[in-house]
């Protein structure tokens, strides 16, 4: 079972995460805003996630964490 | 187990870049090789004059502040002071090939026992999106706003290229982060250059093809994109210098 | 080592740096300084020290701010052009806080100039240099045996007031041979815990930057800055007075024209005229006490200068302007005869 950690405060909603994801676990929250005032990254689909980390290894604020 | 999370060598802090800027990536990659290498007791790092002015805020090793274009000559300063110590400067594309190109090919031609890490994303972008010495044929900028007529203002300089001309360096390799592959690739490079620091090979730079979402008017994405469509056939990825190993990219 | 040592003015400053601890050295050809950097490219290597000749000025400038940070002594020469250049780095180094030590050996100006002696970087060693509020201490040699003492001096208190200091030469001084003893006391470099040396992992990570874009911490810093600058001005302001107690005519004047104008002031007196010199040793700060003291009594004060008049306009500040001040000066690289000096005493005696 792999498990994600966010930042979500740091989070930029840039989207490279959700991007690069194999199992497109990912989204930004559309119905979020955080303190940023971007919508936020979050695991739509949590059970896919193979823990592969390729979001985290592309996010450039290291907002996600990924443990196996 | 861990799979990824965020390097010790990186501060928990936030990062003041734009979304989807790649500066981040490579802070990670330098943090991570730091990290595993055990080296941040004995790592100074040297911050440019560009959009990460303040990257002395984010790693965890001692930083030093430089003026425009002068961080080599500030790291040759700080690795002749203690050669025990490793060295790396972190800099933008106006920093390393404008105004601090005589430092940069002086310090590569003495082969100075430093790691250079050089981001490459055409452009100015603290200063808000204007020609950088690496901008390409018909780019856009502030100070190009009809294009880079190469005419008026000549063409791009290929900095491994040129460098990979002289004696002196050790190591220059151009990689990129746009993709997971890339980013692993780049990584490997940067490892490299530190570890021939350590092993006494001398002056290792690693020129990463980078994106500037904000000042090129694009997103993230598409930034990612135009790295791989227009940067990569002007800037070719691969090693240009290895001298322990005989390489050169032809 | 033997009692005196017959040296070159420029090689009395290398041997004296390297005495008082210095190791690194950065430099770059330029006249009439050349020989400290030819000096310590002989020394340096025997001692384990660094010399590097940079590709320039403003290389060798930031070369010095990477030691500085790293909490070592280390030193740069150049001349008036080459100082032009640092002027940047000179500022970065006192926004950093950094101690380091830059010995301008000026040459004629402006512009590329002459190579022949000068005194015309007083505004910009006194008022600066490069950009934004900031001093260095300012030494002015007069003699070869003060080019190695101030040379060690210059150390002592940039380490001591985390500030650039500079010695301001000349060609004359620079060039000139005379006895030299370097048989003096060092005492040993202050602890840096500030100095980025690494972590070890012991500690958090120390930063050596200048940029704050937070207005109100960066006026804090200045004010800081200059409160630390308010203790130099109180504990090192260092001059000579000569002949000054009776004198009616005071000569203002540092470095070679100093030598020279103590000629005529001996001269001056011989003819029955009473005549004295005060002679600034730290340029920064300025000795403003000798000419407000002697504002009491001359009728009127000489600077001797080789330059258009700069040095005069601090002789006027101090002496609040309550007495004449008349300039006696050569530029271009003509240094004041004794006789233009007497002259110019005589003219004021009337």
């Amino acid at each position: 079972m792999a498990k994600l950690t966010f930042r979500t405060d740091n989070c930029k909603g840039c989207g490279l995460c959700v991007d690069v994801c194999p199992k497109k676990v990912l989204q930004l929250a559309p119905d979020k805003i955080n303190k940023r005032g971007h919508h936020p990254v979050e695991a739509a689909r949590p059970d896919d996630c193979v823990g592969c980390g390729s979001c985290a290894i592309m996010c450039p604020d290291f907002i996600i964490k990924v443990e196996r | 187990m861990i799979v990824y999370d965020k390097p010790h060598a990186l501060l928990d802090v936030p990062l003041h870049y734009c979304p989807g800027c790649l500066h981040g990536i490579v802070h990670k990659l330098v943090a991570e090789v730091i990290d595993e290498l055990g080296i941040e007791g004995k790592t100074i790092g040297i911050a440019p004059v560009g959009c990460s002015v303040m990257a002395y805020d984010y790693f965890a090793c001692d930083m030093i502040e430089a003026a425009h274009g002068r961080a080599p000559a500030v790291a040759t300063g700080v690795k002749r002071a203690d050669p025990s110590k490793v060295v790396f400067t972190y800099q933008g594309d106006g920093d390393l090939a404008s105004i601090g190109m005589a430092e940069t090919v002086h310090a590569a031609a003495r082969n100075e026992n430093i790691t250079v890490i050089f981001i490459n994303n055409a452009i100015y972008g603290m200063t808000g999106g204007q020609m950088a010495p690496t901008s390409l044929v018909g780019q856009v900028t502030q100070t190009s706003p009809y294009g880079r007529d190469p005419k008026l203002c000549g063409y791009p300089i290929r900095v491994c290229e040129l460098l990979s001309e002289l004696e002196g360096p050790e190591y220059l390799e151009r990689v990129t982060v746009n993709s997971i592959p890339h980013i692993r690739a780049a990584k490997k490079a940067i490892k490299k250059a530190f570890m021939n620091q350590i092993e006494g090979k001398g002056f290792s730079l690693i020129e990463v093809v980078s994106s500037c979402p904000t000042n090129w008017g694009m997103t993230p994405q598409n930034a990612l994109k135009w790295i791989e469509e227009k940067m990569l056939p002007y800037y070719p990825l691969g090693v240009y210098k290895d001298r322990s190993n005989g390489e050169v990219k032809k | 080592m033997a009692d005196k040592v017959l040296m070159k003015g420029n090689e009395a400053i290398a041997e004296a740096a390297i005495k008082a601890g210095c190791r690194h050295y950065f430099g770059y050809p330029i006249t009439p300084q050349t020989e400290v950097a030819a000096y310590m490219a002989k020394r340096m290597p025997k001692i384990g020290g660094t010399f590097l000749q940079a590709e320039s000025e403003i290389a060798a400038i930031n070369m010095v701010y990477g030691v500085a940070s790293a909490g070592l002594r280390v030193m740069t020469s150049s001349s008036s052009p080459g100082i032009s250049l640092k002027g940047e780095g000179i500022s970065y180094l006192a926004g950093a806080d950094l101690p380091a030590l830059v010995v301008n050996v000026q040459r004629g100006g402006p512009g590329l100039g002459g190579i022949q002696p000068s005194q015309s970087d007083y505004f910009q060693s006194t008022r600066g240099g490069g950009h934004g509020d900031y001093h260095m201490i300012v030494l002015a040699p007069s003699s070869v045996q003060e080019m190695a003492e101030l040379t060690v001096k210059a150390f002592e208190l940039a380490d001591k007031y985390r500030m650039t200091s500079m010695v301001l030469a000349d060609g004359t001084m620079g060039q000139m041979m005379e006895p030299v003893d370097l048989n003096f006391e060092v005492a040993p470099a202050p602890e840096k815990p500030w100095a980025t040396t690494g972590t070890e992992m012991k500690r958090k990570h120390n930063i050596v930057n200048s940029l704050s874009l937070v207005p109100e911490e960066l006026e804090k810093l200045n004010i800081e800055r200059f409160q630390r600058y308010e203790l130099v001005k109180q504990n090192e302001t260092m001059y000579e007075e000569y002949m000054m107690d009776d004198a009616e005519i005071a000569i203002a004047a540092f470095g070679i024209a100093a030598r020279v104008s103590k000629n005529a002031v001996n001269e001056a007196r011989k003819m029955g005229i009473k005549a004295g010199l005060i002679r600034p040793i730290t340029l920064w700060p300025f000795p403003d006490a000798p000419f407000k003291k002697a504002a009491t009594h001359v009728k009127q004060f000489i600077s001797v200068e080789l330059n258009m008049g700069q040095m005069i306009e601090d002789v006027r500040l101090a002496s609040e302007c309550k007495v004449p001040v008349t300039l006696c000066n050569r530029v271009g690289g003509m240094i004041p005869s004794p006789e233009q000096v007497l002259d110019a005493i005589v003219k004021a005696s009337k």
